[in-house]
């Protein structure tokens, strides 16, 4: 058998993995999903026909997505997570013990569902006693809370479906207004490689920068997501990624991770040329 | 005639002449696409090979009598109508076709003032003299609302030889007025009713909701398929009732309308009837359901009101169309076209209209619930963001008019443009309107006062879209010498 999965990450280019098995296949109301088994990255899970992650390299977007925010602000104790129903991001939070509270918006519950039963590997914090699930519009919850959370995950897919609302004004402006004055924000922030990624990535960045005081970006290597460089964004009231990094009180956790690590984070947050003038011209614009 | 409902006898002759593969020595000259590559690209091969001439197989516009007639047929009786008639001009060409096929030169036609700017233009080309009924206003929103019977009987009392009453059903914020009795009362002394329907047309599919042109006995209805309509921009119907003679009105409406009616424009219209006909309750019901779902969201926002059936008082509010979403924004100190601004500028959201105390959203089958959320999240934003205290907003959007000519009459007199201020105690040549929602705040024929431009300079300074003068600035006005 000859059976492949192909993305295209441009208008000509795409990616294939070699398929064993497809597991699962079903349209919900809200997106197609499917979970395809492959030799090379394990179980997978798509939606839309778009990779959300391989058992094989989801382990560098979720360090990058939490640790990163978990290691400047200590203080840290009640998480909004938004999408994310493949449950990587909650495990990851599920691991600090001293975080009291964790709500997950996602809006699809069949993306949970489905997650459980065939993606045991992340979705395997379901029944933390600190997560409630909510299974609803991301702008509607966020909209309704003032000044609550001191971190807000954005997990999103990309800005071209259910997870359009996500990447917008209002949205952006309903989380700063969700967030206590330590309030961090962190959000999958596309690709600057591919032309429409490379869009997506500067307008969500232009929107950030004219929500928050501090908005910056770092970077991470996900081989199997568009051109393989991927970026999420840090944004915040007070808290600077870098000045308000305290090393010694991260490591003291003890907690292991294979990609995420002290020294990563300095330099995570330096960025090719190409990729800084992007910003840059984005962030001139802003009124 | 075979009045099946599913049938879309325009857009099968379509079908059945692209199979004939037939070559065409005629216009349109692009010759189904092929003369124009970067049109054809952009548009579609689709779209360029159903745009043809009106021929044998395809019947022609101005007299139907194959399939164009049959689709009129199935329109009528979807409408409940005797006579519909498929109109490519906008919904324009319908409103200012019932007004010439009821007036001529020196008749009176009763009015609301707040209608569209197409109704007083029929008026400047046929010459018939406006009298107007004074709309009722409610001061809170800022809004003009239906005729009262009271007035529409004083205005019939004063004006026994008025030929015609027209009547908006609804207006554009979704106020409709006591329709079938002002048809009735109408009738006993001898006049026709004319009803714009360019913001009703699912009163005659859905539930629950105002009552139509056509079943509260109006001898006209003009109906913007296009807008709930879902048929292409431009496509329109004319509908007549039961004493309307078919042939004198078709006459008439090729006046003025083209020889070459747009086959995409008619295929639109055969095609968004039947699915009127067949899905438009369910697909109403739908529509009023996200409505009413942002109306609450909203409204709990606080300061801005999105408004709804608690405002029917029996009489200028006779009824209330639950799918318009109207908002009033006066509270949050931001005038509506600020709003408007902003959720484009800011937010990427494109909102029917903006005026001085409210804004539209326009809601239909094509919504989700997620675009719903963008809609409501951004006004929170904008709320929490832009709030400010609401002194000095102006709220009046009524102006009494005075009218000293007729239309057609101060539309070609000899004239002087003045600076706008200096235009006081004149009486103007020229419309002065805000677009949308297109309904003049100044019509030819009209006596200018401080009021009138206070409100003009007001809504420029807000940013409103003014449109009308010869001067596009909106400095000068042309008044009579």
């Amino acid at each position: 058998m000859d059976l492949w999965f192909s993305e295209y990450h441009a208008e000509g280019v795409r990616l294939s993995i070699k398929v064993a098995k497809q597991l699962h296949s079903e349209q919900s109301d809200f997106q197609q999903i499917d979970v395809f088994d492959s030799e090379e990255f394990g179980r997978f899970l798509t939606l839309d026909g778009f990779m959300m992650l391989t058992e094989r390299d989801e382990f560098i977007y979720h360090d990058m997505i939490v640790h990163v925010p978990l290691a400047v602000n200590p203080e840290i104790r009640k998480v909004l997570v938004i999408g994310a129903g493949d449950g990587g991001a909650v495990r990851e939070l599920c691991r600090y013990k001293y975080i009291e509270k964790i709500d997950l918006v996602e809006i699809d519950q069949r993306v949970v569902e489905i997650s459980k039963q065939y993606l045991p590997s992340t979705a395997c914090s379901f029944d933390d006693e600190r997560l409630s699930i909510y299974y609803q519009d991301g702008l509607k919850f966020i909209r309704k809370c003032y000044d609550f959370y001191d971190l807000i995950i954005v997990d999103s897919t990309d800005p071209f479906g259910p997870g359009e609302d996500l990447f917008t004004k209002e949205f952006y402006g309903n989380c700063f207004k969700a967030l206590t004055d330590y309030g961090i924000m962190v959000n999958q922030h596309e690709s600057p490689f591919y032309k429409n990624d490379a869009n997506a990535m500067q307008r969500a960045h232009k929107r950030i920068t004219e929500t928050f005081p501090i908005s910056k970006v770092y970077q991470a290597h996900i081989p199997t997501y568009p051109s393989g460089h991927w970026l999420f964004g840090f944004a915040s009231k007070k808290l600077h990624p870098i000045n308000d990094l305290n090393p010694a009180s991260w490591n003291s956790l003890g907690l292991d991770t294979r990609y995420y690590n002290t020294q990563l984070h300095y330099g995570c947050f330096a960025l090719p040329t190409y990729v800084e003038e992007m910003l840059r011209n984005v962030e001139n614009e802003k009124e | 005639m075979n009045l099946n409902q599913n049938r879309a006898p325009i857009k099968d002759a379509l079908e059945e002449f692209a199979s004939r593969r037939v070559v065409p020595f005629d216009v349109p000259g692009h010759k189904r696409g092929r003369a124009n590559k970067e049109l054809t690209d952009f548009l579609g091969k689709q779209c360029m090979s159903i745009d043809v001439n009106s021929m044998k197989p395809l019947d022609n516009i101005c007299h139907p009598v194959s399939v164009i007639a049959e689709a009129e047929k199935l329109a009528a009786a979807a409408f409940n109508a005797r006579n519909a008639f498929f109109m490519v001009g906008g919904t324009t060409s319908s409103v200012q076709a019932m007004i010439f096929a009821t007036t001529k030169c020196g008749d009176k036609l009763i009015l609301p003032r707040n209608v569209h700017r197409s109704v007083i233009n029929a008026l400047v080309l046929n010459g018939a003299v406006p009298v107007y009924v004074n709309p009722k206003v409610n001061r809170g929103l800022g809004i003009s609302l239906g005729m009262s019977l009271e007035d529409v009987k004083k205005a019939i009392a004063e004006n026994p030889d008025a030929k015609a009453i027209l009547v908006n059903n609804p207006t554009y914020y979704g106020i409709c007025s006591n329709l079938k009795e002002i048809c009735r009362i109408a009738h006993e002394n001898n006049m026709l009713v004319l009803a714009d329907e360019a913001h009703g047309t699912h009163f005659y599919f859905g539930e629950n909701l105002p009552v139509c042109a056509m079943n509260a006995g109006a001898d006209f209805a003009s109906v913007s398929m296009h807008k709930s309509g879902g048929s292409l921009t431009q496509s329109s119907f004319l509908l007549t009732g039961e004493n309307v003679s078919e042939g004198y009105v078709r006459k008439v409406i090729n006046l003025t309308q083209t020889t070459s009616g747009s086959y995409l424009l008619m295929s639109s219209l055969d095609i968004s009837r039947k699915n009127l006909a067949l899905n438009g309750k369910e697909i109403f019901k739908k529509i009023a359901e996200l409505a009413e779902y942002a109306r609450d969201e909203i409204n709990q926002i606080s300061d801005y009101y999105a408004y709804s059936k608690e405002i029917i008082n029996g009489d200028s509010v006779f009824d209330f169309d639950i799918t318009k979403l109207a908002i009033n924004t006066l509270e949050t100190g931001l005038a509506g076209i600020e709003v408007y601004d902003l959720l484009r500028d800011d937010y990427d959201i494109q909102v029917e209209f903006g005026d001085i105390g409210n804004i539209l959203a326009y809601i239909s089958v094509g919504d989700r619930e997620r675009d719903l959320e963008r809609l409501v999240g951004a006004l929170s934003e904008i709320r929490r963001r832009f709030k400010r205290p609401g002194t000095g907003m102006l709220t009046q959007e009524y102006i009494e008019p005075i009218v000293e000519k007729s239309p057609q009459e101060a539309f070609y007199a000899s004239k002087t443009s003045l600076p706008l201020k200096e235009t006081i105690g004149r009486v103007s040549c020229e419309f002065v309107m805000c677009y949308p929602p297109g309904i003049p705040v100044l019509a030819p024929g009209e006596s200018i006062t401080a009021d009138i431009i206070e409100y003009i300079m007001y809504a420029k300074e807000k940013g409103c879209f003014m449109m009308g003068p010869e001067d596009e600035a909106i400095e000068r006005i042309n008044v009579i010498h």
